[in-house]
C-alpha cells in the first residue's frame, strides 16, 4: 500500500480561477529547503552546488539552473534562505548541500508551505487589499521577495513578472488565504 | 500605523514587529554568583524613561531578526535602529 | 410649498427621485442631498434635541452640520447620518432623530473593504488650493493621491456662482480634474474623507462608494472602503467652516449658516425660505444675502454687528431694497417650531425691534479646518483677527494650504496650494515642471476680517453652544464657575464638542466664551485635542472584510477533511481547529469522551497531533543550547533517544514543555505545545540572536512540514506492525523514548515511542502531504481492533488521569516545575540554565506555594467545575475567606469509574490525604487531596 499525497489546497483545485480579477494556481509538492548560513564563501559554494547564485540583497530572490534543473533561492534573512525546486528533489538537494562543508543548517521544509501563483491585471489591486508593502513596480520590481502579512497570515511574496506574483504560505493557513483571495476578487467581477 | 525601519528589510508597519523590552540588559555571566537582590534586578526591573530609550525589536513577520531601536517614549518616534552587537548610536531627541 | 429655484444647481432636474421622510413622501433630484431635498420641499424641522426635545433643523450644508441627524430605514437601517451628507436616491426611507438612532438587528449584507495605497504626495481637499497643489505635484511626476469628501471636486466653489478667469468656476475645476485623472500615477478619490492622520505619513480615509446608489448599489462592490494611505508628503487643503454667533433661542429650525444657505442655492437650486434676516460679523454673508435676494428671497434686513457696514456691499444691498443695520445684533428669536420672528437690538444696549421672517442666516466668521494638522501633531496658534486657531508651525512632511490656513482670498489660496504642492513634490524627490496658472475670481466679496463675536448676551439657558449636546452658555459658565479652566476639562464637563460633529461649529465658540468668562487671552489657551475620526466611521467599514469566516484565520491540519467528514466537533486552540470529540448518534460530550477513553485504554485510539510545534535545531552547540533552555540535561541524550523536558522563563516559571529527539550528533528535533509553537521559536531566536550569537545553532520551524499521529493503547503495536512491515515493533527493538525512521503505509515516516496517556503509544510523523492517507491507512489497519479516533477532550482526560499537566491549564506563569511535582526534571548537575537562579529565591522556596495535586470528590459522581476555588473548612467563615487554590482540570474518568480533578493547592504536597472543600453553587463539596497521578502509578501499561 502506498499513500497518495494531498496538497494543502487540494480542495480548492477547481476554485482558484478568479477571472477576470486574476488567475491563481497552486504549485503543490515543490521541493523546499531552508538553509541557514552566513559565511560568504559557504554561501557561494552552496550556490555552485545548485547552479544558482544565492541572493545577496535583502528582500530579493535569484534563479539559476544546474544539476537539479531550475532552482530559486529566496532571501529570508541575513543568514537564511529558502531553496525552491521542482517536486521530488528535496532529498538529493539536501545531500548536495550537505556535501558542502559549512557551519549552518539545511532543513527539508517542503511541506511547511504551499505555493500559489497569481497572475492577472488586477493582481496588485487584490494584494493591496491586504498587504501593506508597496507593490508598485518602481518599489517592488521583478525579483523582489518580501516576507510580510497578507490579510491575517504571514506570507513570502515573490514578484515574478509584470503582473505575476508567487505567494508561499504556511500549509495550515493556505485555505484561509484561498478564501480571502476568492472574496477579494469579488470586487473585480469574480464569481465566488 | 507606525513604520519601523528593519535594518534588513527597510520600513515596515509595526504590526510586523514584536517588542522585546529594554535593550542592553545582558544575561549575567554567572547568575549563581549574584545576590537575590542583584538577580531580581536583572529579572524584574527595567528602566522607564521619558525620552530616548534603547529597546529590542524583532521583525517577526519578516526576516525574524532581532535588532535594537532608540525610541523617544514621549512621541514614539524611532530615533535610530542598529543591529545587535552594535553600540547605541548618539541620538538627538 | 416648493423652494426649488427654476434654474441652477448641479442637479438633474429631468429625473425625479421619490423618498420618504418621517412618514411623508417627497421628491427630489439626482445631485440632491437628503437635506437639500427636504429644504426644497420646505421641510426645515428634521429632528429634536437629545436632552431638551427642542425642534432642530439644518444649520449647515456639509459634514460640519451639528443638527440634521437622521436614521436611514431603507434600503438598510443605518443610524446617525447627517441629512446634509446623505446623497439622495430613489426609495430612500429616513426619519429624523432625537440624538440617538437604532442599529439593524440583521447582519449588513453590504460589503466593506480596505485597500492600501502608497504615494509621494497626498492632497486632502479638492477646493482651489488642493486642486492646484495636486496638479503641481502631478506635473512633477510624483505619485499623487487627491481625496475629497464631496461627490465632486470644487470645494467652496461648489457653493458660489463665481467666475474664474471669466468662465464658470465649474469649468476650471473640470479641466484640472480631467488633467489629474489622465496623468499616470494620480489617483483621485471622490466621496472620500481623510478621517485620521497618524505617524509616518499614514492617513486613513473613508470612501463612500455606493451609498449614493441606494437600492441600485451592486452587491459585489464594497459599499465603503477604508483607504490606508502611506504618503511621503501631505498637503492639507481642508478648507474652513463658517461658525455661527450664539444668542438666545439660536437653535430653531430655519436658523442656518449664511454660506450654507448660499451653497443650497447654488449647488442644489434650493432656497432656504421666503423671508430671511441675515446676522453677520463679516462681509461674506452679504454675498449670501445678495445672491438669495436675486433668487427671489425677501431679505428685509442685514444685521451687522460691526460699527460700520462695508460701504460698497451696503450700497449693493440698498439697490436691492435690503436694509443694513450696523452696530446691531440678533438678541433672540420666536417660533413654536421654525423661526417666525427675530429680535434685533443695538450691540450693547438699546431698544429691540422684532422682524418677521421664516429664515435667519448667521455668520460669525470662519474656522480653518485644522483637525488633521493637529492630529499630525502640528501646533496651533490663535489668530485674533480671525478669531480662530490656525496652523502655527511648518511640519517636515505636512503642509497646509488655502482657507485651512485662515486665508480667504481665492487666488491667494490657490497660490498657497501651488507652493505647497511644489514643496511637497521637491521634498519627495521630484522637480516641479512649470507653474500651474492661478485662477482669479470675480467675487464681489472682498476678503476682510470681521468682528470676533462669540455670543450676544441674553438668556443663557437657551443660548446654545453645542446644539447636538443641548449644551448652553449656562453650562459653560457653570463649568468655569466650578473652577474649571482647561478647555479639555470644560469639554468633558459640558460635553461640548463630543457629539458626532466633534464641535466643528461649536468648539471655537466654546473656547471663546470660556476665555471671556475667565478673563484670559485665547492665545494663552490650549485648544482641545483633535482626534480621529474627523467624521463618523461605521464599525462595518472598520471591520471591512475581516468578518464571518475571514474574521480570524482558521488553521487546519492535513487530516482536517477526515475529521469533518466523520462528524468531529472542533475546539479552537489558538487559531487551530482541533477535533474536540467525535460524537456518535445520540452521544453528548461526556458519553463520547468516556467511550473514546475506554476504547483507547482497552484497545487502541488515535488522534491528530499535527498542531504540535516542531523545531529543528542543528549545529555543534545545539546540545549546549538546549541545556540552557530546558531545566533538565539534553546534551547527554543519545542519538536515537527522546527525552521529556520543561522550559522556564528567567523567573523560574514554567513556560512550555515537550519532547526532545536527538536526530543526530549535531541535530535535534524538539516539540512544543500547540499554542506556544511560534512563541518558543521566537524565544530560541531571541536568546541566540541577542545573548549567545557565538553559539553554532540554527532553529527552523517544521511544524507544518510534519503531520503527527499519536497511536495509543495496548493494541497500538499491532496496528503499527500492520502498516510498517519493515519495522521491528517489539518492546526490545523499539524501546520506550526512542525513535526509528521507517516506512508507514509506504511513505517515509519517523516513529517515536512516547506516551501522553500512560499507555503503550507511538507517534507517527510523515510529511503533511501524506498525513491524510496515512491516517486513513491506520484507521483501516486498526479496524479489527475497533480503532477509535479521539479528540482533545479525551487526550486531556487520559493525561490528567496520569497527572500530566497541560501548560496553560495547570500553569499560569506563577508555577514552577517543583510546584508541578517535577523536581525530577530539574537538573542539579548543570551549572546554569534559564530559570535556575530563580529557584534559589526565597519566594520559590516557600512551603505554602500552590502545588499540583489530585482531588477526589468524596461523592464520586460530583464533577467539580474547573476554576472552582478551594477552602479549608466545611463552613464558609466571614469574608475574607482564605482561598487555598483552584481546580485546574476536572473530568469523569472511565478508567477510575468516578470523577476526579487536578488542582493547585497551597502546600498541596503536604496535604495529601486531607479533606478540603470546594464551593459549588450553594454547597461545599468535600474532596480528598491525593497525589496527582491517579492511574497506573507503577507505569505497568507503558510497554503494552
Amino acid at each position: 500500500m502506498t499513500a497518495d499525497p494531498t496538497s494543502p489546497l487540494a480542495a480548492w483545485t477547481d476554485r482558484l480561477t478568479f477571472a477576470p480579477a486574476l488567475i491563481a494556481s497552486e504549485r503543490p509538492f515543490l521541493s523546499q529547503l531552508t538553509v541557514r548560513v552566513s559565511d560568504p564563501d559557504a554561501v557561494a559554494a552552496l550556490g555552485s552546488a545548485l547552479g544558482v547564485v544565492f541572493p545577496s540583497v535583502p528582500c530579493t530572490f535569484t534563479t539559476g539552473s544546474g544539476p537539479f534543473g531550475a532552482v530559486e533561492v529566496l532571501w529570508l534573512g541575513p543568514d537564511e534562505f529558502l531553496v525552491v525546486a521542482a517536486p521530488d528533489l528535496q532529498l538529493p538537494i539536501e545531500d548536495a548541500l550537505r556535501a558542502v562543508p559549512f557551519k549552518g543548517s539545511v532543513v527539508d521544509t517542503s511541506a511547511q508551505r504551499t505555493t500559489l501563483v497569481l497572475e492577472g491585471s488586477h493582481v496588485r489591486d487584490v494584494l493591496a487589499h491586504g498587504c501593506s508593502v508597496d507593490l508598485h513596480p518602481s518599489s517592488a520590481p521583478v525579483g523582489t521577495c518580501v516576507q510580510t502579512l497578507l490579510a491575517r497570515t504571514g506570507i513570502i511574496l515573490q514578484v515574478t513578472g509584470p503582473d505575476r506574483f508567487t505567494i508561499l504560505v504556511r500549509s495550515s493557513f493556505a485555505q484561509y488565504l484561498a478564501a480571502w483571495l476568492s472574496d477579494a476578487c469579488v470586487e473585480y467581477g469574480a464569481v465566488p | 500605523m507606525q513604520l519601523i525601519p528593519c535594518p534588513w528589510c527597510g520600513p515596515r508597519e509595526e504590526a510586523e514587529f514584536h517588542y522585546g523590552g529594554q535593550a542592553h540588559v545582558a544575561y549575567p555571566d554567572d547568575p549563581s554568583a549574584l545576590s537575590d537582590e542583584e538577580w531580581a534586578q536583572y529579572v524584574f526591573f527595567r528602566d522607564n524613561p521619558s525620552g530616548p530609550f534603547a529597546e529590542r525589536w524583532s521583525h517577526n513577520a519578516g526576516c525574524r531578526r532581532w535588532f535594537n531601536a532608540v525610541r523617544d517614549t514621549r512621541s514614539h518616534d524611532l530615533l535610530a535602529v542598529y543591529r545587535v552587537g552594535e553600540p547605541m548610536p548618539e541620538v538627538t531627541a | 410649498m416648493n423652494y426649488r429655484t427654476p434654474t441652477g444647481g448641479a442637479i438633474d432636474r429631468n429625473t425625479v427621485l421619490r423618498f420618504t421622510f418621517n412618514g411623508q413622501s417627497y421628491t427630489g433630484h439626482p445631485g440632491d442631498t437628503l437635506a437639500s431635498a427636504l429644504l426644497a420641499n420646505g421641510v426645515h424641522e428634521v429632528g429634536s434635541s437629545v436632552k431638551l426635545g427642542r425642534p432642530r433643523g439644518i444649520v449647515a450644508a456639509g459634514s460640519e452640520d451639528p443638527t440634521s441627524l437622521v436614521q436611514i430605514e431603507a434600503p438598510f437601517p443605518e443610524p446617525m447620518l447627517l441629512a446634509t451628507t446623505v446623497e439622495l436616491y430613489d426609495g430612500l426611507v429616513a426619519r429624523g432623530l432625537a440624538g440617538q438612532g437604532r442599529l439593524a438587528n440583521e447582519p449588513d449584507p453590504a460589503r466593506y473593504d480596505a485597500k492600501h495605497e502608497h504615494c509621494d504626495v497626498l492632497v486632502v481637499g479638492a477646493g482651489p488650493a488642493g486642486l492646484v497643489a495636486a496638479l503641481t505635484a502631478a506635473r512633477s511626476g510624483a505619485r499623487v493621491v487627491l481625496v475629497d469628501e464631496q461627490n465632486q471636486a470644487g470645494g467652496a466653489l461648489l457653493g458660489v456662482d463665481e467666475y474664474l478667469d471669466d468662465r464658470p468656476s465649474a469649468e476650471w475645476v473640470a479641466d484640472v480634474v480631467a488633467e489629474l485623472k489622465s496623468t499616470p500615477g494620480v489617483l483621485v478619490l471622490e466621496r472620500t474623507t481623510a478621517f485620521g492622520m497618524y505617524q509616518d505619513g499614514f492617513v486613513l480615509a473613508l470612501q463612500k462608494r455606493t451609498d449614493h446608489l441606494g437600492f441600485a448599489a451592486p452587491a459585489s462592490v464594497a459599499r465603503q472602503r477604508v483607504w490606508r494611505i502611506r504618503t511621503r508628503q501631505t498637503v492639507l487643503a481642508t478648507g474652513a467652516h463658517e461658525r455661527p454667533v450664539v444668542f438666545a433661542d439660536n437653535d430653531r429650525p430655519g436658523i442656518m449658516l449664511a454660506s450654507s444657505a448660499r451653497t443650497f442655492r447654488h449647488r442644489y437650486g434650493v432656497l432656504p425660505g421666503s423671508r430671511a434676516v441675515v446676522f453677520t460679523t463679516n462681509d461674506s454673508a452679504y454675498c449670501a444675502a445678495i445672491d438669495l435676494a436675486e433668487s427671489g428671497v425677501d431679505i428685509p434686513l442685514i444685521v451687522d454687528a460691526r460699527a460700520s457696514a462695508p460701504s460698497r456691499l451696503a450700497t449693493e444691498c440698498a439697490a436691492r431694497g435690503i436694509e443694513v443695520r450696523a452696530g446691531h445684533v440678533v438678541t433672540g428669536t420666536e417660533g413654536s417650531g421654525r423661526v417666525t420672528d427675530v429680535h434685533v437690538a443695538p450691540l450693547g444696549s438699546g431698544h429691540a425691534d422684532t422682524v418677521v421672517c421664516d429664515t435667519l442666516l448667521v455668520s460669525g466668521g470662519w474656522n480653518p479646518v485644522v483637525s488633521l494638522f493637529s492630529q499630525a501633531r502640528g501646533k496651533l496658534r490663535y489668530d485674533s483677527e480671525l478669531g480662530a486657531f490656525v496652523p502655527g508651525e511648518e511640519l517636515e512632511t505636512v503642509r497646509v494650504a488655502g482657507s485651512a490656513t485662515g486665508e480667504l482670498d481665492l487666488t491667494a489660496c490657490a497660490r498657497q496650494g501651488r507652493n505647497a504642492g511644489a514643496a511637497a513634490a521637491i521634498a519627495a524627490g521630484f522637480t516641479p515642471s512649470g507653474q500651474v496658472p492661478l485662477p482669479t475670481s470675480d467675487s464681489r466679496c472682498t476678503a476682510r476680517s470681521g468682528l470676533v463675536l462669540w455670543r450676544v448676551p441674553g438668556a443663557e439657558d437657551s443660548s446654545f453652544v453645542d446644539l447636538q449636546r443641548d449644551a448652553t452658555v449656562s453650562d459653560v459658565l457653570r463649568a468655569t464657575g466650578a473652577g474649571l479652566r482647561s478647555l479639555e476639562h470644560i469639554k468633558r464637563y459640558t460635553t461640548i464638542g463630543t457629539a458626532h460633529d466633534q464641535g466643528k461649529t461649536s468648539g471655537m465658540i466654546a473656547a471663546g466664551i470660556v476665555a471671556e468668562a475667565l478673563g484670559v487671552e485665547l492665545a494663552d489657551q490650549r485648544p482641545t485635542t483633535f482626534r480621529p475620526p474627523y467624521t463618523s466611521v461605521s464599525f462595518a467599514a472598520l471591520a471591512g472584510r475581516d468578518r464571518g469566516e475571514l474574521h480570524d484565520p482558521v488553521r487546519v491540519t492535513a487530516i482536517h477533511p477526515w475529521h469533518v467528514e466523520h462528524g468531529a466537533l472542533f475546539e479552537d486552540v489558538g487559531q487551530w481547529k482541533r477535533p474536540w470529540y467525535y460524537p456518535q448518534p445520540g452521544e453528548d460530550l461526556h458519553a463520547a469522551v468516556l467511550r473514546e477513553c475506554q476504547a483507547t485504554r482497552e484497545s487502541v485510539g488515535m488522534m491528530d497531533g499535527s498542531t504540535l510545534g516542531k523545531i529543528d535545531l542543528q549545529g555543534s552547540d545545539a546540545g549546549k543550547f538546549l541545556d540552557m533552555l530546558y531545566t533538565n540535561m539534553m546534551s547527554t541524550l543519545k542519538v536515537g533517544k527522546i527525552r521529556y523536558g520543561v522550559m522556564c522563563g528567567v523567573d523560574g516559571m514554567v513556560i512550555d514543555d515537550g519532547t526532545v529527539i536527538r536526530v543526530g550528533e549535531e541535530r535535534y528535533l524538539v516539540t512544543t505545545t500547540t499554542g506556544n509553537a511560534a512563541k518558543i521559536l521566537d524565544w530560541m531566536e531571541e536568546w541566540l540572536q541577542t545573548e549567545w550569537p557565538h553559539l553554532d545553532v540554527h532553529c527552523t520551524s517544521v511544524t507544518e512540514h510534519w503531520a503527527t499521529i499519536p497511536l495509543v493503547g495496548p493494541r497500538s503495536r499491532d496496528v503499527l506492525a500492520a502498516v510498517a512491515p519493515s519495522l521491528d515493533v517489539s518492546n526490545e527493538a523499539f524501546e520506550f523514548m526512542t525513535w526509528h525512521d521507517t516506512e508507514v503505509a509506504g511513505v517515509p515516516a519517523r516513529v517515536c515511542r512516547i506516551s501522553f496517556s500512560g499507555e503503550l503509544a507511538y507517534e507517527i510523523n510523515v510529511t503533511a502531504w501524506h498525513g491524510l492517507a496515512v491516517w486513513e491507512a491506520l484507521m483501516a489497519a486498526g479496524a479489527v481492533y475497533g480503532i477509535t479516533p479521539y479528540g482533545t477532550e479525551t487526550m486531556h482526560v487520559l493525561r490528567a488521569e496520569k497527572g500530566y499537566p497541560i501548560i496553560g491549564q495547570e500553569t499560569d506563569a506563577t508555577v514552577t516545575p517543583q510546584d508541578l511535582g517535577m523536581s525530577w526534571a530539574v537538573s542539579k548537575k548543570k551549572p546554569d540554565f534559564i530559570g535556575k537562579r530563580s529557584f534559589a529565591r526565597a519566594e520559590n522556596n516557600r512551603t505554602d506555594r500552590k502545588q499540583l495535586v489530585g482531588l477526589l470528590p468524596v461523592d464520586p459522581s460530583v464533577l467539580l467545575p474547573e476554576g472552582s476555588q478551594i477552602v479549608e473548612t466545611d463552613r464558609l467563615p466571614e469574608p475574607p475567606v482564605r482561598m487555598l487554590g483552584h481546580v485546574t482540570s476536572s473530568y469523569p474518568s472511565a478508567a477510575l469509574g468516578r470523577t476526579f480533578a487536578l488542582a493547585l493547592v497551597r502546600s498541596g504536597h503536604e496535604r495529601i490525604g486531607e479533606t478540603l472543600y470546594v464551593p459549588v453553587d450553594d454547597s461545599l463539596v468535600p474532596v480528598t487531596v491525593t497525589d496527582s497521578v491517579l492511574y497506573d502509578k507503577e507505569g505497568a501499561r507503558r510497554d503494552g
